[in-house]
């Protein structure tokens, strides 16, 4: 594991327990355990997730996502392989997207 | 519900109480569930709305076109109709749009691909299974958030009971796909219940995110490109709320209303109030949500009209009878902190019933459930309990 993520703690689903000790290095080492090498278009997903993060406490979905960024389904899935919208959250060190209940 | 509650404590000198819905006939929506099986006919779960609307409130059928949240105004589409309002509550539900997946309308379409979250479909299907001769049945749910999230696995396990009843078991082969990670929301509840999945020989795909129907091939695939077979193919497609909270740009990307999870207050307009499926609050979208909104919605009005802080009381409570097939039935209570946990449901007279773990007296609660809907929920009257969840007879 990188040295970046030594001290960081994660939930048992591999979310972080604290959205604000994230930072972008640490994104880029989770995303790496993760087999993905952020691009431009990872950190746009990234962004908003963390932004929406910040203004309503929770990641938002996947069609929310899609429907607010310029980003669709189909390439947030190449870019976030799984599922997107908990893989992107786990990688803007947020916790797991409720989403569904 | 609102309306008979509010009907008797609202001095009509002062106040007028105004319904406005598009649709005549009240749904029982829970009996759905039974009609593709010929447990329940179309007859049982309909009823005017007429006969639940108390005597000094005014009731006009309409469309409404748009809510001007700023202007205090609501249009119908009736006669271009306007009206001025105070309060709004809004109680327009979720309904299911099968257009949100790719295919799923084109030619299979209550064909060989049903749902049965609307009276007609479930009616569709009811008569394609009556000469059914077995195959593949694929169950899918598109996307969350749905009402009713337990309904789906309550069909597989009526399913699996019918085809048994059929003598048919052998020759059905049930497969169950979700973009959950397990049977259901709730870590506890989703155990208990992907066991009596597997027990019952139902296959659970799970983290299936549909992406298209294909029904030349007779295929679903999901985003990640994996592929089930099906011969019938019954869907849950995309809950999503009413147009016009679209139309009026009130609603999230699911055109769900922003609610305040624990007051029931709109987060942008504090004259408006949301009950049931309309709002985004983070529980489960069923009738008995709606019902411990209820007090805790009426209160809040209540005091907001005496300029008093609205109170933040509601917890979520949500609780749901799972009808498990066999004359059996689970019951699971929870809210958003709790999760369903196993014990005993103490209900004075009638109870208790076992929580997460079948029993026959639940499938008889389930069962008397429709009578006490039409007969008790409808007219706002009490349920033996408190709207609160209880933490009484329950293993943590
Ligand atoms: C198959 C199935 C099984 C279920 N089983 C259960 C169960 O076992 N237990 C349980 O608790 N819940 C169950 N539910 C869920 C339950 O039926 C709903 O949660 C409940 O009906 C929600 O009530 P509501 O008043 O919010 O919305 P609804 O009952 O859907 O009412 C919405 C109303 O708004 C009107 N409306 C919408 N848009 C407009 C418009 N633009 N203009 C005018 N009028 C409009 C509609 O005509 C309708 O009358 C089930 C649902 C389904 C589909």
């Amino acid at each position: 594991m990188s040295a970046v993520l030594e001290l960081v703690e994660f939930d048992a689903e591999g979310f972080m327990n604290d959205a604000k000790a994230w930072t972008p290095e640490i994104g880029e080492a989770i995303a790496a355990t993760l087999g993905i090498t952020l691009t431009n278009r990872h950190w746009v997903v990234i962004n908003f997730a963390r932004k929406e993060f910040t203004e309503k406490g929770e990641a938002p979905s996947l069609r929310r996502i899609t429907k607010t960024t310029d980003v669709d389904t189909k390439e947030i899935y190449q870019l976030f392989p799984g599922g997107p919208a908990k893989v992107a959250a786990k990688i803007a060190g947020l916790s797991k997207p409720t989403g569904c209940i | 519900m609102v309306a008979n509650k509010l009907a008797p404590v609202l001095d009509p000198e002062e106040w007028r109480i105004i319904i406005v819905d598009r649709d005549e006939t009240h749904y029982y929506q829970p009996g759905f569930l039974f009609i593709p099986f010929d447990i329940y006919k179309p007859a049982d779960v309909v009823k005017p709305k007429r006969n639940f609307i108390p005597r000094n409130v005014e009731v006009i059928m309409s469309d409404i076109e748009v809510i001007e949240p700023e202007a205090n105004r609501v249009k119908l589409m009736r006669g271009n109709q306007v009206i001025q309002y105070d309060y709004l509550v809004i109680a327009t539900g979720s309904q299911i749009k099968p257009d949100e997946i790719s295919g799923m309308t084109e030619s299979g379409w209550r064909k060989n691909i049903f749902d049965f979250y609307t009276l007609e479909g479930a009616t569709a299907l009811s008569r394609f299974l009556k000469f059914w001769p077995g195959g593949r049945l694929v169950l899918n749910i598109a996307e969350m958030p749905i009402k009713c999230p337990v309904a789906p696995l309550e069909f597989l396990f009526l399913a699996d009971w019918f085809f048994h009843e059929r003598e048919l078991r052998d020759k059905v082969e049930l497969v169950f796909t979700t973009p959950l990670s397990g049977a259901f929301t709730k870590p506890r509840a989703a155990g208990v219940l992907g066991d009596m999945l597997a027990e019952k020989g139902i296959h659970l795909e799970a983290d299936f995110n549909i992406g298209e129907v294909d029904n030349s091939k007779q295929v679903i695939r999901s985003h990640d490109g994996r592929e089930i077979a099906y011969d019938l193919l019954v869907t849950i497609p995309t809950n999503m709320g009413s147009d016009v909270i679209e139309r009026s740009d009130m609603g999230d990307e699911l055109n769900f209303v922003p609610t305040d999870k624990h007051t029931l207050q709109s987060s942008q307009y504090e004259n408006i109030w949301i009950i049931g499926d309309a709002g985004n609050t983070p529980t489960s979208k069923a009738g008995s949500v709606a019902h411990f909104m209820l007090d805790v919605l009426i209160e809040n009005m209540l005091r907001h009209m005496e300029g008093l802080e609205p109170l933040p009381k509601f917890d979520g409570h949500a609780n749901c009878f799972i009808e498990s097939g066999f004359e059996k039935g689970i019951l699971i209570d929870f809210n958003y902190d709790v999760e369903p946990l196993p014990g005993k449901f103490p209900l004075p007279g009638v109870g208790p019933f076992s929580l997460l773990k079948e029993s026959a007296v639940n499938h008889w609660g389930k069962m008397s459930f429709r009578w006490i809907y039409w007969n008790i929920l409808l007219k706002g009257g009490e349920m033996p309990f408190e709207s609160q969840m209880s933490m009484a007879g329950k293993w943590a």
